[in-house]
């Protein structure tokens, strides 16, 4: 177990040296300078080069590389540029909502997939096995962006149950950030919900074929049992790693979400600083979600090997 | 007896139930979210957007309809030569954190913005001051190494708004002015809160407070305004939702000019357009109300010139560019390119660009030239056809108040290089007399009209969507400024 850690623990890293310096190489060589984006049209060439030299970008490409790993990994992720505050502390608001939004459809979704995986496959093509699949197979097909514009249209324009969007911060009360957040989790979780409850379906659909479940049949236990004792459990090495890949996506894939509902997460965050070209703060977060997308496929490397006790011997 | 207590009674419930039902918030979005609350720092619109008036006041200020009134500065004497401003400022205004705002206030404001190390993104604005001297601490003389007409206008410009170097450090999160709202609170990509300051100077507003936020996407923007999330959506993005509003009791719409000149910008310097019969036959090939309907869901004024139509100087030279196919070939042929030729039309983000390039490539496809449209964003905008001048042609609304004297600059991106123009700006720039000016500026106006420097389009229109109840906000857009001072709710 410790072993299959470790090895675990040096890739982990190994991604992580090497997405950083993806990031930054890629990053840098987009066109335009962030300088004469930020002062217009009208700037004259004196004050571009007092601004450039005021955010550091007349250092060498491989100092600046270095100075930010340094940085980052002493817990300081610089100054944004345009915001002209800390990275860090940008990135620490912006979380407080991309994370719980990702969590809160998290749950929704798992919530929603697993019941209806598992009725849909033990019942097995019959009338209630194909309406599951059918509504899953909309839920795929269905973009989330146009989902949660059809949710503002009926719950927030004509029932005013909810408002547009907009997120009014944590500080005004549990209750109304969780109101805030719920249509767009609602909209994050739906397609996600049908991805995970196909693949829990045909998951345990193809664990009631093997062996060891015939032999379960045989010492006398019911299809019933039998799939709730066995299979089930059997069957959730896939789907844990469908919603390792879905948290990732959910957190870092938030961005048209979060346009729609105009929330002030991550997702807006590397909107408006690609498009205003404040390198620093992109380079920083897209760093953070590679970090944290590594760190749970991590973990849930971890959870396999606690489901799958074969896998702890190996590696 | 008893009728006298019911009689107090019931007017204290009239009372009450007045004062509950009189709105005094407004909540208010904007496309754009200010990158920072610093004018003095930054070319971004949307800073001027929340803090012009509102926070910060200049010596002179912008009013409703374009023109320049007194500010911070009470009064004003120029001295004869047109070399002397001396600044009578208005006494017992204070800043929000309560320090008073004297001369050596505007001395430090004006020096920093002219600074060599200054950041400030119309530094241009301060070039001609050669001095600033504090003679008390009501009174500061500003000395111009040359006479300079504009000068009250550019003091007005949200550039030069007047900031205290006690509060300066920390200027781009919480600033510091002098305005009729304080600001509280910024939630970064949520919105701006601020509070009537009740020690300003000036008339009090009838808003006890009031909320931007921020909202780009054109569907949710929509969303917002019918949910009633927001009262005013200033700058609303999606004009074929506008005639929804109008229809809506619910709501008003008002539809106003910014000073954004859109143009086809032409490079000069890059053959074939160094030719002005091409160029002009460009001009000639363009039908402006097409655009205007295609792109903008017929809201903008056509214009004939690099001038805003709303403005009393304004000449209408439409004539000199309508809209003729047969001309524009017969014009190119007479150029030597009767097969016609093809050129790039590079096209930053905003949708007046990215539509308005469709419908001007299928025009110019009309008379033989092929333009290869590229999308590019600001920042690579910027870069190619801003700097690098790499580009034949380009759309871009140029939205700085009175820019005619761009033309004037041979290494400005569309490079227009005429001695003639030069020196008629620098006479218009020594001329102080309004009626001398407006000869001037209707000249300047004639030369790049006819000199085809540019493919001249419409004036970009401004479009808010409000509340019916709500009173006060301006309709034109003389400067990127929501202006909250005059705007209350009728009951």
């Amino acid at each position: 177990m410790i072993r299959y850690a470790l090895s675990r623990l040096i890739s982990l890293t190994l991604s992580l040296i090497v997405a950083s310096m993806v990031i930054f190489a890629v990053i840098e060589v987009i066109p335009g300078d962030p300088a004469s984006f930020m002062l217009g049209v009208n700037a004259r060439e004196d004050t571009l080069a007092a601004l450039r030299a005021e955010m550091g970008l007349d250092q060498p490409l491989h100092v600046r590389y270095v100075d930010w790993v340094w940085g980052m990994l002493r817990g300081d992720f610089g100054n944004s540029w345009t915001y002209k505050t800390p990275v860090a502390d940008m990135i620490a608001d912006r979380v407080w909502v991309s994370l719980p939004l990702a969590l809160y459809a998290l749950i929704l979704s798992t919530l929603l997939a697993f019941p209806a995986g598992i009725y849909a496959a033990s019942r097995r093509g019959r009338i209630g096995d194909t309406a599951v699949m059918s509504a899953t197979q909309l839920g795929v097909a269905i973009p989330n962006f146009w989902f949660a514009m059809i949710m503002v249209l009926i719950f927030a324009i004509n029932l005013r149950w909810f408002s547009a969007g907009g997120f009014p911060g944590w500080d005004r009360g549990f209750w109304g950030g969780m109101k805030a957040l719920t249509l767009p989790a609602i909209s994050l979780a739906l397609p996600q919900a049908a991805i995970l409850a196909r693949v829990m379906r045909s998951s345990l659909l193809d664990m009631l074929g093997e062996d060891f479940i015939r032999t379960a049949r045989a010492k006398g236990l019911s299809k019933r049992q039998a799939l709730w004792r066995h299979a089930v459990r059997n069957a959730l090495i896939p789907v844990l790693t469908i919603i390792g890949l879905q948290f990732s996506f959910l957190l870092a894939g938030g961005i048209i979400i979060e346009q729609v509902f105009f929330l002030p997460g991550l997702g807006r965050l590397i909107f408006q600083a690609i498009s205003a070209r404040d390198l620093i703060v992109v380079e920083s977060v897209v760093m953070l979600l590679v970090f944290v997308v590594i760190v749970v496929n991590f973990a849930v490397d971890l959870a396999y090997a606690a489901v799958d006790p074969r896998l702890r011997t190996q590696a | 007896m008893k009728t006298f207590q019911t009689l107090i009674g019931a007017s204290a419930i009239a009372l009450t139930a007045g004062i509950a039902s009189a709105q005094s918030d407004i909540t208010v979005a904007i496309q754009l979210e200010p990158p920072n609350l610093d004018p003095t720092g930054g070319a971004a619109q949307a800073i001027d957007s929340v803090l012009y008036s509102n926070v910060f006041e200049g010596l002179t200020r912008f009013m409703a309809d374009g023109s320049v009134v007194a500010g911070l500065a009470e009064s004003w004497d120029i001295s004869e030569d047109g070399l002397t401003y001396t600044f009578n400022l208005r006494s017992g205004v204070t800043f929000h954190d309560g320090t008073l705002m004297d001369a050596d206030d505007v001395k430090f404001s004006l020096d920093r913005a002219r600074a060599e190390d200054s950041t400030n993104a119309q530094k241009a604005l301060f070039a001609g001051i050669s001095d600033v001297t504090v003679t008390d601490p009501q009174t500061v003389t500003v000395t111009l190494s040359e006479p300079n007409g504009s000068f009250l206008f550019n003091m007005a410009w949200g550039d030069a708004v007047i900031v205290a170097p006690e509060s300066i450090a920390d200027i781009a999160s919480n600033p510091i002015g002098t305005g009729a709202f304080k600001f509280d609170d910024w939630v970064q990509g949520d919105r701006i809160e601020m509070s009537r300051n009740d020690a300003y100077w000036g008339a009090v507003p009838a808003l006890e407070s009031a909320t931007f936020r921020f909202i780009s996407d054109p569907t949710a923007a929509f969303a917002a305004v019918m949910a009633e999330d927001v009262d005013a959506f200033v700058g609303f993005p999606a004009p074929e939702n506008l005639p929804q509003f109008e229809a809506d009791p619910r709501f008003q719409v008002l539809t106003g000019n910014t000073e954004g000149e859109t143009i086809l910008s032409i490079n000069n310097k890059m053959p074939p357009f160094d030719n002005v019969m091409v160029r002009k036959a460009v001009a000639h090939a363009i039908d402006r109300q097409a655009i205007i309907d295609g792109a903008m869901f017929g809201y903008g004024t056509p214009i004939g010139t690099h001038f805003a139509p709303h403005n009393p100087d304004y000449v209408d030279l439409i004539s000199n560019s309508q809209y003729d196919p047969e001309l524009a070939k017969k014009l190119l042929a007479e150029a030597g390119f009767a097969d016609g030729f093809t050129t790039t039309l590079k096209l930053p983000p905003p949708s007046y660009a990215r539509r308005g390039g469709e419908i001007i490539a299928s025009q110019l496809r009309e008379v033989g030239i092929t333009a290869e449209i590229s999308n590019l964003e600001w920042a690579q905008w910027l870069e190619e056809v801003f700097k690098a001048k790499d580009f034949g042609l380009s759309i871009v609304s140029h939205t700085e108040p009175m820019d005619i004297g761009i033309y004037a600059n041979p290494d400005y991106y569309f490079q227009y290089d005429n001695p003639k123009f030069q020196e008629l700006m620098e006479t218009l720039t020594a001329t102080t007399d309004p009626a001398g000016r407006s000869a001037i500026l209707a000249e300047a106006q004639e030369i790049i009209s006819l000199d085809y420097v540019n493919g001249y389009l419409f004036e970009l229109a401004i479009s808010t969507v409000a509340k019916a109840e709500l009173n006060g906000l301006w309709l034109n857009q003389p400067t990127a400024a929501v202006d909250l001072t005059g705007v209350s709710w009728s009951n």
